[in-house]
């Protein structure tokens, strides 16, 4: 199979709209130049904000706090719920408060080098800006930080970082930093400016007049088909990584929204690009509903490896040193144990791979405390990892102070998603992306610490400026409002494929499809790619999809609490992505940050990336045939491209 | 493992529920509790009956979607552990365990294990806040905060909104969830600007959605996956007379 090349364009579509000028000075310069909406205007704007996580619910407050009228929807039954409150590690913030040679520049080096040179310089230069502004801000809402002795903020150094510009509320700051958001959400819903609707699932946009009108909704609790009409919506509806069914993400995160956006117009970029995250408890069995990551700021104090000999199967705690090889340290004298996910995560497979995987399923690495508490003694390692170290005693049974954890890695961030420009807007006017659901920031390959800091830039401080740009050259006469047929015709689809859903005589359940199309999207479009096996997928999924539509089972009607038909609309929508990430694999012909090419190697193993030929952001446009393909080119003004090495 | 279930079913709000039987033949150990219902709902719907319903999302104990009693008590035998983190060896091959929503006047049914808690919603709304818009914060480290109130502030804000301790208590009280925000903000600085209003404000409405008062029975603090203290219920109290005295 061959990827079809036409409607390759470089088309005006995907202009990024960067401000001209110098890097450092693109966002003031941005921020100087853009129309303002005027304050007793602002009320008149209705903004559809879809999400109630880090990026969303920063939007939300924000916009309502700077009058905008504002509709929030989740689908959890509350707006704390959000799945960014599973973030455990840091947030990271170039305060440089330790003094250690931390600035702006370096913050947006390690990202853009962290992403392997695939994202737009201007984009990312703008997230390490903000970054201070964001711990400011978090504090001020009560955030509870760690702190030193003398009272002033806490921060470690996190994978990948060899400064210390990581802030942590123990090992819950995705919770504390959504509390701090949902709270403020909660200060505006209380004020009257935000309306904010819970157990909702954004099932289709309405787009007319070359725009984004609104959208549609189901209620979760009633199954009513709902309208909402708007001047703007935001997409802040998180990554797809549920796409590999076992992932590290929310048992209701979903690509749906997004998929449904991409299918209205918007463009959908880099979605080979998945993160692997190295330290996860390992898979048990069949029954397996989700995986569970274990903060990689365990690799500060944690070390791994694996017995030399494969059959070495003696209890970890009696394998002598010389028994055992600690791959990274081995691998990556300067980094060690600190490598960047992907790069922690093939070595494990790896390892695996090679046969010296522990555990009963031997797939899996140990993650070793002993020479820590030795150290620092088990006090200090308690009170830095406490809350998981017990989480994985409660979840394996073994005690990781007297015996090593075991980790394998698991999917647990997508950096692919919805192309957005400078702007934060897609290619469908007036649908602007926020947060892990836009494609923008993190290149190849996203940074441990960065989530929560681009979740919270966006929507604190991205949006509200960008937004009014949109507003203020739009004409309220090119709305419609949610009695006009254009809202009918999407309503009714979505009906449609509802009622096909539950009247469909068949004999399988949403989630054996599930199960199947996130086996193979592992083994084919996970942490190793190959064109054979990519080739191979694209048409497993095909015959899968066609499947799904003949066997799929779902009980009971579409006006209840029914979780098997959220999941069967969601499966279904996940199966159509899947293939488009394996297209977009397979013609990404390099490795780059979570992409690896089995082709595409050096005679060491690492990733070779080809940048003559892909410094690019593919974007995919939905069509009745085979998905066209836009190309971004990235011009790189201001870092050099070199070989990324932890050596 | 073999366990024996007694569901409580339930269509709806208004609807009478009532204790249903299964079992299920292949558990394990290494199960978590959901997992378990995982594999009894496929077992439903493979034999065209219909799955039991419950609400759930990260299943890493975070999120606080979950919540079910389980054997009779808020999430579970295991102390410190949200429902989705149980695990089937804290079980007997063999045993028979009673699953029942959250009970409460405050928390409605929805449908079998699904209870409404927006409740907790409106109580955050009423003022569990600190009034900071967007852009008006001064540095971070412009107030310092001693270790000990930063971390004591983190031990009551580590609350997940799972009604745990609403379901446990037999008065059906919010107290501990609402004192757990009330004890978080009135450690820092930060939130100390508006603490009398927002007690005043928190209690009131904590009232106003039906939940009962507070009689020291301490179940709450029992069954709180984060091992919230009532000390934090205390402090509310006194500080809610101090705002009545000073009216």
């Amino acid at each position: 199979m061959t990827i079809s090349a036409s409607g390759l364009s470089h088309s005006s579509h995907l202009n990024a709209k960067v401000p001209a000028g110098r890097l450092q000075e693109k966002w003031d310069a941005y921020k100087n130049s853009v129309s303002l909406v005027s304050p007793a205007n602002k009320r008149s704007h209705h903004i559809l904000v879809v999400g109630s996580g880090l990026a969303g619910a920063s939007a939300a407050a924000t916009l309502a706090g700077l009058g905008y009228n504002v509709t929030c929807f989740c689908i959890q039954d509350s707006a704390r719920r959000a799945h960014s409150i599973a973030a455990q590690g840091g947030i990271n913030a170039a305060k440089n408060y330790p003094n250690d040679g931390d600035t702006v520049w370096r913050l947006f080096y390690d990202t853009i080098k962290g992403g392997d040179y695939r994202s737009r310089e201007a984009n990312v230069y703008r997230l390490a800006q903000v970054s201070n502004n964001i711990i400011d801000q978090a504090v001020a809402q009560g955030v509870p930080f760690a702190r030193e002795y003398g009272g002033v903020l806490s921060n470690r150094s996190f994978g990948g970082a060899q400064v210390s510009r990581t802030f942590y509320a123990r090992g819950q700051t995705g919770q504390q930093l959504l509390l701090g958001a949902y709270q403020a959400l909660s200060h505006q819903i209380a004020a009257g400016r935000v309306t904010m609707l819970p157990r909702r699932e954004m099932i289709d946009l309405v787009v007319d007049n070359g725009r984004t009108q609104g959208l549609i909704t189901r209620n979760l609790i009633t199954g009513e088909l709902e309208r909402y009409a708007g001047d703007a919506v935001l997409l802040c509806t998180g990554g797809y990584g549920n796409a590999y069914y076992l992932s590290t993400n929310a048992k209701n995160s979903n690509v749906t929204a997004a998929w449904r956006c991409y299918k209205r117009g918007a463009f959908f970029a880099n979605p080979c690009y998945t993160q692997i995250h190295p330290t996860c408890i390992p898979v048990s069995g069949e029954y397996q509903s989700k995986l569970t990551l274990m903060s990689e700021s365990l690799r500060n104090d944690g070390r791994v490896w694996v017995p030399k000999d494969p059959k070495d199967t003696r209890a970890p705690e009696i394998i002598p040193e010389d028994g055992r090889d600690y791959y990274l340290e081995r691998r990556y004298p300067s980094f060690g144990n600190l490598v960047p996910r992907d790069v922690a995560s093939r070595a494990a497979k790896k390892e695996c791979d090679a046969g010296r995987g522990v555990g009963d399923t031997r797939l899996a690495v140990y993650l070793d405390f002993a020479d820590s508490i030795r150290r620092l003694g088990e006090q200090t390692i308690r009170e830095r990892y406490g809350n998981l170290f017990e989480m994985y005693e409660r979840i394996t049974g073994d005690n990781p102070y007297k015996t090593p954890m075991r980790i394998y890695p698991a999917v647990h961030y997508t950096m692919g998603g919805l192309w957005v420009d400078y702007e934060l807007q897609s290619t469908v006017p007036g649908l602007f992306v926020l947060g892990e659901a836009n494609f923008s920031d993190h290149g190849a390959n996203r940074l441990g610490a960065s989530a929560l800091m681009q979740g919270l830039a966006d929507g604190y401080f991205v949006i509200p400026y960008t937004l009014g740009a949109y507003l203020a050259g739009t004409r309220q006469s090119d709305q419609v409002p949610a009695t006009n047929g254009a809202f009918a015709a999407v309503e009714d689809e979505a009906g449609t494929r509802i009622d096909r859903i539950l009247n469909n005589d068949g004999d399988k359940s949403p989630i054996q499809f599930h199960r199947e199309l996130g086996r193979l999207l592992w083994d084919h479009v996970g942490m190793a790619r190959d064109r054979t096996g990519l080739e191979s997928s694209i048409h497993a999924i095909e015959n899968l999809r066609e499947e799904f539509w003949e066997r799929v089972r779902v009980p009971g009607t579409a006006d209840r609490y029914n979780k098997n038909l959220e999941f069967a609309g969601r499966v279904a929508d996940f199966i159509e992505l899947g293939s488009l990430m394996a297209r977009d694999a397979l013609r990404r012909e390099e490795s780059c940050g979570g992409h690896f090419r089995e082709e595409y190697q050096t005679p060491e193993g690492e990733a070779a990336r080809n940048d003559e030929a892909f410094a690019d952001v593919a974007a995919w446009e939905h069509t009745d045939g085979d998905p066209a393909l836009h190309l971004e080119q990235l011009s790189f003004e201001n870092v050099h491209l070199s070989k990324r090495s932890y050596k | 493992m073999i366990i024996n279930l007694r569901i409580w079913r339930q269509e709806g709000p208004d609807s009478p529920g009532k204790l249903v039987d299964y079992t299920v033949h292949e558990a394990s150990e290494h199960m978590s509790f959901l997992e378990l219902l995982d594999v009894l709902n496929e077992q439903l719907l493979a034999d065209g009956d219909d799955p039991v319903e419950f609400d759930s999302d990260c299943r890493e104990g975070i999120c606080g979607s979950c919540g079910l009693m389980v054997a009779g008590i808020a999430h579970g035998p295991r102390k410190r552990t949200a429902v989705c983190q149980l695990h089937m060896r804290s079980f007997k091959d063999g045993d028979t365990i009673t699953v029942e929503p959250f009970r409460a006047h405050a928390f409605p049914v929805i449908r079998d294990l699904v209870v409404d808690r927006s409740a907790f919603d409106r109580i955050i709304a009423a003022h569990g806040y600190v009034s900071v818009t967007t852009g008006s914060a001064p540095d971070a480290n412009a107030i310092p905060i001693p270790k000990d109130v930063a971390d004591e502030a983190m031990d009551y804000a580590a609350c997940i909104g799972c009604g745990a301790c609403v379901a446990a208590c037999p008065n059906g009280s919010a107290s501990l969830f609402t004192a757990a925000k009330i004890a978080h903000l009135a450690q820092l600085p930060q939130g100390q600007v508006e603490a009398s209003q927002r007690v005043m404000a928190m209690v009131d409405q904590m009232d106003a959605e039906g939940f009962g008062d507070c009689s020291n029975y301490a179940e709450c603090e029992a069954v709180c996956p984060k091992g919230i203290s009532i000390d934090g219920i205390a402090g509310m109290r006194r500080a809610y007379m101090k705002g009545v005295l000073s009216g």
